[in-house]
């Protein structure tokens, strides 16, 4: 049997869009690995979407462009995409196929892995529950980041999310403990620019020797963006769980791999959902986020931040839904506060982490974290509020206490949420700044908070 | 039990295999398969991958494969079962995490370690453990299907009754003795006439197909839930259904896992249904830690968890849910109150839909297949409340709360709107609400039970007498503060009259006292029915002075600025030893109103 699949064949009968179908073939099994060579002596690699008896449908990570149906020879290596993994992998760059792009030589590998994994048994998953400390306050007051955490950032074209996710890996950290961290990068279809700034933001920070990065830029075939992300989590596996580091990925940005999902599925023919997207987008996302995690007895973690642009800012596009779904939580950027010089334009309403329960309070972050986050999102909602009824009908009709809220309203955008995208507060910090934001309202107003730590943190009028 | 003796998997010849001719994703087909049936279980390629037959045509089958399919080749065999996708019922069930098709996850852990590799298998009843059995019946008595035989203690929680599987009617020839025994031991040999029967404590059920019962009733006594906007407002009733759909972020799943730690129901099974891993593992190490109120022991001692998390292959999803209420039946069976959670009941759907996308299915709205709203139904429909087969007239119930996970939020959508038709109570999770940090984000003006009217007359009877006139002016006040929030976007706040603010006042000391409930407060996270009267005639009390204090001109400004106002907002998270002399002093102080002076 094994005979059979490294059989090479030479002709196609079909390529359409980035897929090719062989004839005449056998025992070609599903998800095999395909190498194609081209009249004109390039070898690109795809990997078989369906197979029977005799026919193979095979799609072409680097793109079907220059194939012919009667030289193109197709080799399939009976096995399933693999990486090669090694920690010298770390510093190093690659291309979204993982072959190295920095000039160095090839991985010697220390292993070799199937870059779907096999899903991790829910039973010997550790809930995660160490805090990470952003040093951002809408983030760390309002949404705290867990290690092991799906958190992505939910963004729009020209917002600041590159900026806000490489603050993130700069400055996180897990308060009182030094230990071995890494940061996996994955680019999916991002511009040059935008990748050399992460590079360069790396390189600053000193975060490049600890960071392995994968870049399907742009100009890149789109098809290979599909494999671009779990060749990185691949690797962020390894690392976390075989070397025990804590490792962040970034994977940039999910509404292009999602595009590239849609094309193989047009290209095939599929029923498509909605807005075009495969049904089955749900699933493959998950078979990405779900690999964040920390797994029982082991030292590691992995954190992801996914990043994604909201087409038209519409929260509700399939691509930002389906990741809320699945994800743990979600950072929204808004681009009002954006128009209003406001960074990070975090728009905390909307946001959400969902660990942050079990991260926060005595021994982690501290006591009154819980109830000032709660607090804060009832004041805020109540300003906001407010101040869209101002916009309606002017101040006049407005109590002193609805004044107050305003108030609040735009100190918490002004002073809480705008930050310099160096400034690096501290989980005191912000929790401190936010009892100074929670002192311009009248005690009796606190109704999430216990008069315990009322009476400890607060420091508004009334008090006196 | 013919389908049993089958199972025996040596008895397979090889003449009865079949071969693959064709993979795309979760999805294959075989030809040679002549013979077999719908919904048979078979086993694909050389791996032995678990999967049931979907789509017969001549001697071709479809086949959905409940595990990753990538390396499978045309030309490895399929192995049939002759048996459908069925469950393994039994002691152990309690305490144990499954996967969709009841794989035992700790189990596979130990043999495969923390990644779950394709093909792993584990007996889903732990064959090895002992069970102290009691008989409840003796030699030579008659016995009939659903007949309580004997009993094993399986958790510290949980009496197992050892029933008579549906079908079998016959003389009981011996019963084993009081005793320790695994559950593949024969406890009772059965002479049903034709033959005798061996009977050991393990059933097997088909999971599509729902276990007979006698008769169903009508759900009468509210299911309680220790959530206040539910039991007061929304309840769900003993053997009912119910919906809970939402846009992400809007807490579901802290819903959902609030009704399984506090509902009063006997048994509880989850179904995680492609939901987050880290979840699971929350539920996993919180579970056992809790102490259930009502026995005293651990939550997990009563529970069944079924766990096919977003990424594990998605015909396994597909099947969750059946193996999860089959569970349930079993347990109902025995004559218990069982409440069931499946979080999220789209995630099934999508899974059918994916299923269905692959067989180039003619796609019904969204893509969805045309069959959805049968399904749905097929499976709500196995909830209630029933008369169990066999002697004794007992009953039992199963209460179904699904989980909706609208796109984008939006209920016209086909799952929400499938799932309307069925279910009795609607409890519409608002994403504005959840912004607000107003958990739990149920809405008022949406949601809806109908079986409001049974709880409340369960209510007067057990709890107190004015119950439904305080809920009913409860949502009136609610309905009426919606209406008011359009005037005063129109007008601005200013022209409002007196009552009206007062009214204003009372909507926001309901909303904020009593619906809000903070989920992980140590007392706020339960409130028993009779803390909720309290609270309701607390807040009642008071709602009745400051009317009296509004005629007499008091203005409602200055009723906001007492003190008392911020006392209700702790009522809620009052322990049971503060919980007194708190509603004493919200009645005494709502007292003093009354001699307020107009301007003092």
């Amino acid at each position: 049997m094994t005979d059979l699949k490294f059989r090479t064949y030479t002709g196609v009968s079909k390529v359409v869009g980035p897929l090719m179908v062989l004839d005449g073939v056998e025992g070609i099994g599903y998800g095999e690995i395909a190498e194609i060579t081209l009249p004109g002596g390039e070898v690109r690699i795809g990997q078989v979407l369906e197979t029977t008896t005799t026919r193979a449908m095979v799609q072409v990570f680097r793109g079907t462009r220059d194939l012919d149906t009667e030289l193109t020879q197709v080799r399939f290596r009976g096995e399933p995409m693999k990486i090669s993994l090694s920690s010298d992998m770390l510093g190093r760059t690659f291309d979204g196929s993982a072959r190295p792009i920095d000039g160095g030589g090839p991985v010697i590998p220390e292993c070799i892995r199937d870059i779907y994994g096999a899903p991790v048994n829910p039973s010997a998953r550790e809930h995660p529950r160490d805090s990470i400390q952003t040093g951002i306050s809408s983030i760390d007051g309002m949404n705290t980041l867990v290690r092991g955490q799906k958190l992505p950032i939910f963004s729009g074209a020209g917002l600041p999310h590159n900026l806000l996710a490489s603050q993130i890996a700069r400055q996180a950290k897990v308060t009182g403990q030094a230990e071995k961290f890494a940061v996996v990068f994955a680019a999916m279809g991002i511009t040059y620019e935008e990748s050399a700034f992460f590079i360069r933001e790396f390189e600053e920070s000193g975060a490049l020797e600890r960071a392995v990065l994968f870049l399907n830029l742009a100009d890149d075939p789109a098809i290979e963006r599909t494999i671009t992300p779990r060749l990185a989590l691949t690797t962020a596996e390894f690392l976390a769980f075989d070397k025990g580091m804590h490792v962040l990925v970034v994977l940039t940005d999910i509404t292009n791999y999602c595009e590239a999902l849609r094309e193989i599925a047009a290209a095939r023919e599929e029923v498509p959902g909605r807005r075009g997207y495969p049904g089955y987008i749900y699933t493959d996302l998950a078979s990405l986020f779900e690999r964040a995690g920390r797994i029982r007895g082991r030292e590691g973690s992995i954190t992801q931040i996914p990043i994604l642009t909201m087409p038209d800012d519409d929260i509700t596009h399939p691509v930002p839904d389906l990741t809320g779904y699945i994800t743990e939580g979600q950072i929204v950027l808004s681009r009002d506060l954006h128009m209003k010089g406001i960074y990070p334009p975090v728009d905390v309403l909307p946001c959400l982490s969902r660990l942050m329960q079990g991260g926060i309070g005595t021994g982690r972050t501290r006591a009154d974290h819980a109830e000032v986050k709660n607090q804060l999102y009832s004041a805020y909602a109540k300003g906001i509020r407010l101040k869209s009824l101002v916009a309606v009908m002017g101040e006049e009709g407005l109590t002193t206490l609805d004044k107050l809220y305003i108030r609040f309203c735009e100190r918490f955008e002004n002073d809480f949420i705008r930050q310099a995208s160096y400034e690096d507060r501290s989980f005191d910090d912000t929790l401190n700044l936010a009892w100074n934001l929670l002192s311009l309202l009248p005690m009796s107003e606190l109704k999430r908070i216990s008069t315990e730590f009322i009476s400890k943190y607060y420091r508004g009028e009334e008090k006196a | 039990m013919e389908k049993k003796e089958k199972n025996d998997e040596t008895e397979m010849s090889e003449e009865k295999n079949g071969v693959i001719i064709r993979v795309t994703g979760p999805v294959i087909e075989a030809e040679g398969m002549a013979g077999s049936r719908m919904y048979e279980s078979v086993r694909v390629g050389i791996d032995g991958l678990i999967g049931e037959i979907i789509i017969l045509e001549g001697d071709r089958a479809t086949i959905q494969v409940y595990e990753e399919t990538v390396g499978v080749t045309p030309g490895e065999p399929v192995v049939r079962t002759f048996l459908p996708l069925s469950v393994e019922l039994g002691p152990g069930l309690v305490g144990t995490m499954y996967d969709g098709i009841q794989r035992p996850l700790q189990e596979i852990l130990k043999k495969t370690g923390d990644m779950i590799e394709r093909g792993s298998s584990a007996p889903a009843l732990d064959r090895t453990k002992r069970y102290m059995f009691y008989p409840l019946t003796k030699a030579g008595d008659m016995v009939r299907e659903g007949d309580r035989i004997g009993c094993v203690r399986e958790s510290v929680s949980v009496n197992h009754y050892i029933l008579v599987p549906p079908g079998v009617t016959g003389t009981l020839q011996s019963i084993a003795k009081k005793g320790e025994y695994v559950i593949t031991d024969t406890i009772a040999v059965l002479d049903t006439g034709n033959e005798k029967k061996n009977l050991t404590m393990i059933q097997r059920w088909p999971v599509r197909d729902p276990r007979p019962v006698l008769e169903r009733l009508d759900p009468i006594e509210p299911l309680m839930t220790g959530q206040r906007i539910i039991d007061t407002l929304f309840p769900l009733a003993r053997g009912g259904t119910a919906a809970i759909p939402g846009p992400f972020g809007s807490g579901k799943t802290v819903v959902q896992q609030q009704l399984a730690k506090w509902v009063n129901a006997d048994i509880i099974v989850y179904i995680g249904c492609g939901e987050r891993g880290n979840e699971m593992a929350d539920v996993l190490e919180q579970f056992p830690t809790l102490k259930d109120p009502r026995t005293g022991h651990s939550l997990s001692s009563r529970m069944v968890l079924i766990a096919n998390t977003s990424n594990m292959p998605v015909a396994a999803r597909e099947a969750s849910v059946y193996t999860g209420i089959t569970i349930a039946e079993y347990y109902r069976d025995m004559g218990y109150h069982v409440a069931l959670m499946a979080d999220s009941t789209s995630r099934w759907a999508e899974a059918m839909r994916e299923i269905s996308g692959r067989l180039e299915e003619m796609p019904g709205e969204e893509g969805y297949p045309a069959y959805l709203s049968s399904r749905l139904a097929d499976f709500y429909e196995r909830a209630g409340r029933v008369s169990l087969i066999g002697s004794g007239g007992h009953e039992g119930s199963i209460s179904v709360i699904g989980a909706v996970s609208p796109p984008g939020g939006d209920f016209s959508e086909p799952v929400t709107q499938n799932t309307l038709r069925i279910v009795k109570v609607f409890w519409a999770l608002d994403a504005d609400l959840a912004y607000q940090r107003h958990f739990p984000a149920i809405n008022w003006l949406m949601s809806y039970s109908l079986y409001s009217k049974t709880a409340g007359i369960w209510w007067e009877e057990h709890i107190g007498p004015d119950f439904i006139r305080m809920k009913q002016e409860m949502m009136e006040i609610l309905q009426r503060e919606n209406e008011l929030e359009e005037i005063i976007r129109l007008v601005g706040p200013e022209t409002l009259p007196e009552s009206d603010r007062l009214l204003l006042l009372k909507a926001e000391i309901i909303r904020e006292s009593y619906l809000m409930q903070y989920a992980f407060d140590e007392y706020d996270t339960f409130t028993g029915p009779e803390k909720q009267y309290r609270m309701l005639k607390a807040i009642f009390k008071f709602f009745e002075q400051a009317e009296h204090a509004i005629d007499t001109g008091i203005q409602v400004s200055e009723l906001r600025g007492l003190p008392l106002i911020e006392s209700f907002a702790r009522m809620g998270t009052s322990s049971p030893e503060e919980e007194e002399t708190l509603f004493n002093s919200i009645e005494r102080n709502s007292e003093t109103i009354r001699n307020m002076r107009a301007g003092l």
